[in-house]
């Protein structure tokens, strides 16, 4: 991908985040991610019916790739299926740590296929995945 | 000044990231590399010509503490940095003297290491956490300590200078109410010792903390001074080998006296004499000289940065090395990654001060500390970086 296409595609998705907000509802799954290496701090919800995800949400204080990457992330998400969601999530994380991934799967998540080469802000950009996934464990844990 | 003796700073580095840890200067590391390489050997047990010059060297280090700062040599004991110093105050000697209901004053200024021991402590046995309010400018004022003190007042646990801040809190007259009240008076120094003249006997100071690695000794040695009577009340957190006189089948037991007894297992012996080499070097220099320069720094950035519209700093008026700032509408961290690009290494984060949000409605901030080894040239630095804060996303992204 262009650098410059890439930079204006995380600067976008980090100055006009999609998703960005929470509201007041106990239907939602929610997830706090304080993130161990940095200081990253969102807060997740996310609805799920019948096997699909219908929305999610999130909000805190955190840089730049980790805004983009949940702007960028839950646009890709809403409206997958759960199983969807996870060879999704599978195919990110591989980017980031630089293991075989299919490009096709992930689109505008492309964008982070980079970020190896800064190492400290390879959490950054696994935030919002991690914080899916933790919400997907607590909802086959609840099963 | 003395840049000449830090082998780090052969690397075009701008250190500004010495409220974290401070560069060693060679001296230092050659004492330990030494120890390592002439007379490796366990404390107090060999009778071997290594041995005893480990010994020597070791035990003298605390002769070295006391001058420094004032103190008995027999009441500084070695640990492993502030935070165990703090812990062993709280859980050896609070957790003895205290109980339910007594308070405890500290302010929301503090590290994570001067409150969540007593938040622990308070969850043990009840004791009653207050917060001194702090001034507009974040400061400390032994006013506002005045007025929550209650008869149930046990304690006021404080740092000398805080971390984020950068204030210097005025610890003899703290330290004289304490005393006149009979408050236990208990000082974490982690940012005040490397940087000032501090003197526990003088400044009525119960108990006093801190880190070796903050003042250009080794990562993993700190110091904890208690006043003798308060030591011999004290209980240690740790028990084993070269801390006892003896141990029974019937249960029975009997410690070493004041120092030993709080060192159980072998300590971390380089550091321990790489910190008396940091101290003797800092003595060397001068504490008055070092403070001198940090505030002359910090005046000559203030000056600068103040043209710079988009920089806001919340601690102009702290009398340290000590700035907290932000560019407006830039998140600390990614701030904080712009600076490395420019080879200025700064920290972003809440400083382990989670609390200080609560008092200055931001929880985030880039800290720039400086130590005697910082120059004009470095803050220039710094000031050309900053400049092009609005190239920021170009370069980070």
């Amino acid at each position: 991908m262009d650098d410059n296409l890439r930079r204006e595609i995380i600067l976008e998705n980090y100055q006009n985040p999609d998703n960005r907000g929470l509201i007041d509802d106990d239907s939602y799954l929610k997830v706090n991610t304080n993130s161990e290496s940095c200081i990253d701090n969102f807060d997740f919800m996310m609805k799920i019916e019948d096997g699909t995800i219908k929305d999610i949400r999130f909000d805190g204080e955190a840089c730049a790739i980790s805004t983009s990457a949940s702007s960028i992330m839950t646009r890709k998400l809403i409206g997958k299926s759960v199983d969807e969601v996870k060879k999704i999530l599978t195919n990110y994380k591989n980017m980031i740590e630089e293991k075989d991934y299919d490009e096709d799967i992930l689109g505008e998540l492309n964008v982070y296929d980079h970020i190896c080469k800064q190492p400290n802000r390879k959490n950054c950009a696994l935030l919002p995945m991690v914080s899916v996934e933790k919400m997907l464990g607590e909802l086959e844990n609840g099963k | 000044m003395n840049r000449e003796d830090f082998p780090m700073l052969d690397n075009n580095i701008v250190y500004f990231d010495n409220g974290a840890t401070t560069l060693k200067p060679k001296c230092v590391i050659d004492e330990m590399n030494k120890y390592y390489m002439e007379h490796t050997s366990n404390i107090h047990r060999g009778d071997y010509d290594a041995a005893l010059k480990t010994n020597e060297l070791y035990d003298n280090v605390r002769n070295i503490i006391g001058e420094f700062v004032n103190a008995d040599p027999n009441c500084c004991i070695y640990t492993s940095g502030t935070t165990m110093s703090i812990n062993m105050v709280v859980f050896g000697y609070m957790r003895k003297h205290l109980k339910k209901g007594d308070e405890v004053l500290l302010n929301k200024a503090e590290h994570a290491s001067n409150i969540l021991p007593w938040i622990k402590l308070s969850e043990e046995i009840g004791i009653v956490i207050k917060y001194v309010p702090l001034n507009k400018d974040y400061s400390l004022s032994l006013d506002n300590i005045k007025k929550c003190v209650t008869k149930k007042t046990k304690v006021i646990s404080l740092a000398q200078v805080t971390n984020v801040i950068g204030d210097v809190r005025d610890i003899k007259s703290i330290g004289k109410y304490c005393h006149d009240n009979n408050i236990l008076f208990n000082v974490d120094g982690a940012q005040s010792v490397p940087h000032m003249k501090v003197d526990f006997k003088n400044s009525y100071i119960d108990f006093l903390s801190f880190s070796g690695h903050k003042m250009c000794g080794p990562t993993g040695v700190g110091v904890l001074i208690g006043r003798y009577e308060l030591l011999e009340e004290m209980e240690p957190v740790f028990y084993g080998g070269g801390m006892n006189n003896y141990f029974e089948e019937d249960y029975s037991y009997e410690l070493k006296s004041i120092p030993t007894r709080f060192e159980a297992g072998t300590p971390p012996i380089a550091e321990v004499i790489g910190l008396g080499e940091a101290i003797k070097y800092l003595m060397n220099i001068g504490m008055d000289k070092i403070h001198e320069q940090e505030v002359k720094l910090k005046k000559y950035l203030i000056d600068k940065i103040s043209n710079i519209k988009n920089v806001t700093v919340y601690n102009k008026t702290s009398d340290s090395g000590i700035l907290a700032l932000n560019v407006d509408g830039v998140f600390a961290q990614d701030l904080s990654v712009f600076l490395n690009k420019y080879n200025v290494c700064v920290r972003a984060g809440n400083h382990c001060a989670k609390m200080l949000k609560d008092e200055m409605n931001i929880k985030n901030t880039v800290r720039v500390s400086m130590y005697f080894y910082n120059n004009f040239e470095d803050v220039d630095k710094l000031i050309e970086a900053l400049k092009n804060n609005k190239e920021i996303f170009n370069v980070i992204i």
